[in-house]
């Protein structure tokens, strides 16, 4: 933060202080968020597809190519060494913030979709076979779709989704149901990206476990929002992506819990997953490194170590609270303008609000906000499934972060009005 | 606000609303399916040719104002034309919404004109021409959907 921007927060204090979240010192603290856009500040409501990057994930980032730049787990040399720390530093941290059990629990991946890929490629290929079934709901994205689709194809296995209700939530009786004898594992979004539905995991996660089925929690669209803990949880694996929590893109972290990973077969392979290769045979490295192959996104892991610190310091608790602060008078606000429509109004709720205005197509809606300055994303969210329940082809998607205003959810209620204005 | 009128022109919203040659043709010699991926735009070109002039032309799908006037439109200025001047018109047409110079003056763009803003709008561009890419699958008989991606 500058010392100007310091300032500024410190002088409206209590003013805008909402408890003891200052959305306003927060702000000070994304250098994008100071921006216009086409003129206008910029309102940036599309924290869903990614999040923006405060001061000290791109500080963290720069110092570490001014400083310590170097690659990791191999040189003998102060640099290699320096690296290695500050990359196996940001394990811990990313252990600390899931409340894993163990460091080597965490594996760094590309994101959210490598991590499911991973262990639909490893666990998958080796516990699903012909006549066995995968179950998901029909809530998810397409990451946590088409990756098992990809292993029941290929194993003669069957791909089943739990329906959803009119509000979006999972019906759970229906879920139980098909929880059946054939289940060989459960993959299921934490906080539904097109809708905001929080599903009850730990519920899920007890029924599924009753039954000896392992569970994958898909935690992109949770992380940002609320404090995770994956032993309370009891999850099997937990997934979620660097940017979406503030870190950069292509850095992802994917939790498993340490007798699975160990039983687990390599993903890929290459450098730095092996003990010692010759060409009849190769020994593979413990864990984690059984699972990174080659080169690591090491500053990326060490930017989203940043990024976990960073918002570990505000408190993940006060940030849901905020959150959902702004987010019911959101969905007050918009509700209220006539002709529109809310998709997903399920009870738990977090950091999105999808709807419709009238027969206008979301496409139009995300054009005109954008000639206002605010950035929503229109179109089917990579959750084709839910838009296909709702039977529409699209939403207009508001997605919320930490910071995020009231008035700016006004600045939306007003570029809402235009739509209307254009369209009347 | 002026670069969204120039967008959202009256006549645009008007076909929008109130889409021309909105329906099934069913005796069509040839349709083909557009698909834009981005924003899930979905229509159906029909076409009824007379040796080489469209007789008659139709459409029928869910997309975005832009997208839709635009088939309407199409729709409109393309029944009685042969298929090298729908050819024509949809290059003269592609040179409008991306913003370059007519590689020919010779064809008239007529009312189509009223889509010269989308050039300010470039991710908007496979919704003006959606229709029209559509239309070209249609002429060639290509059985597979088309996508704009």
């Amino acid at each position: 933060m500058t010392t100007a921007a310091r300032k500024l927060g410190a002088e409206r204090g209590p003013a805008l202080a909402h408890g003891e979240f200052d959305v306003q010192r927060i702000r000070a603290d994304f250098p994008i968020l100071q921006k216009k856009i086409r003129g206008k500040p910029l309102v940036y409501l599309d924290n869903a597809a990614t999040s923006q990057k405060p001061r000290a994930v791109i500080d963290a980032l720069v110092r570490y190519y001014e400083e310590s730049n170097s690659n990791v787990h191999r040189g003998v040399h102060y640099l290699s060494e320096r690296a290695t720390e500050e990359f196996e530093g940001a394990r811990r941290t990313a252990q600390r913030f899931l409340n894993a059990a163990s460091p080597h629990e965490i594996i760094f991946v590309r994101g959210t979709t490598e991590g499911i890929n991973l262990v639909a490629h490893s666990y998958g290929r080796s516990h699903i076979g012909a006549g066995d079934e995968v179950l998901i709901t029909g809530m998810e994205h397409h990451s946590n779709i088409v990756p098992w689709q990809m292993l029941c194809k290929e194993k003669g296995a069957t791909l089943r989704a739990a329906p959803i209700n009119d509000d979006g939530e999972l019906i759970f009786e229906e879920f139980a149901k098909l929880l059946g004898p054939k289940t060989r594992l459960v993959g299921i979004t934490h906080i539904s990206n097109a809708l905001g539905t929080v599903n009850p995991v730990r519920k899920i996660i007890e029924l599924a476990h009753s039954r000896n089925v392992p569970v994958l929690v898909d935690g992109a669209q949770a992380v940002p929002h609320q404090s995770v803990d994956v032993q309370a949880l009891d999850c099997d694996f937990y997934v979620f992506s660097g940017h979406k929590v503030f870190g950069p893109t292509g850095i992802g972290v994917l939790y498993g819990k340490s007798a699975l990973l160990e039983a687990m077969p390599p993903y890929q392979g290459g450098g730095d997953m092996i003990r010692s290769v010759t060409f009849e045979k190769t020994v593979y490295n413990h864990l984690p490194y059984k699972f990174e192959a080659g080169t690591p996104d090491i500053s990326g892991a060490i930017g989203l170590a940043a990024a976990l610190d960073y918002i570990t310091g505000i408190g993940l608790d006060k940030i849901a609270a905020y959150e959902h602060d702004v987010l019911e008078y959101a969905t007050r606000a918009v509700s209220a303008i006539p002709g529109v429509r809310l998709i997903g109004t399920a009870r738990e709720k977090a950091g999105v609000l999808s709807f419709l205005i009238g027969d206008v197509h979301p496409h139009d809606i995300g054009t005109i906000l954008d000639q206002q300055g605010i950035a929503i994303r229109t179109g089917h969210h990579c959750s084709q499934p839910v838009m296909e329940r709702f039977n529409i082809p699209a939403t207009a998607r508001a997605s919320l972060a930490l910071y995020n205003t009231k008035e700016e959810i006004d600045a939306l209620v007003r570029g809402i009005g235009k739509v209307r204005e254009v369209f009347a | 606000m002026s670069d969204l009128r120039d967008l959202y022109q009256d006549v645009i919203l008007e076909h929008c609303k109130a889409p021309r040659n909105y329906r099934e043709i069913p005796a069509a010699d040839h349709k083909a399916e557009g698909f834009n991926p981005l924003c899930g735009d979905r229509f159906t070109v029909y076409l009824a040719l007379d040796g080489d002039v469209i007789r008659d032309i139709s459409f029928q799908g869910t997309g975005c104002a832009i997208s839709k006037a635009s088939a309407s439109m199409m729709t409109q200025m393309l029944k009685g034309k042969t298929r090298e001047e729908a050819e024509k018109l949809f290059g003269r047409f592609h040179d409008l919404v991306t913003g370059h110079a007519p590689a020919s003056e010779e064809v008239e763009l007529g009312k189509l004109a009223v889509f010269s803003g989308v050039s300010e709008f470039p991710v908007r561009v496979k919704c003006a021409t959606l229709a029209w890419h559509t239309l070209q699958a249609a002429l060639e008989g290509k059985q597979e959907a088309i996508s704009t991606e």
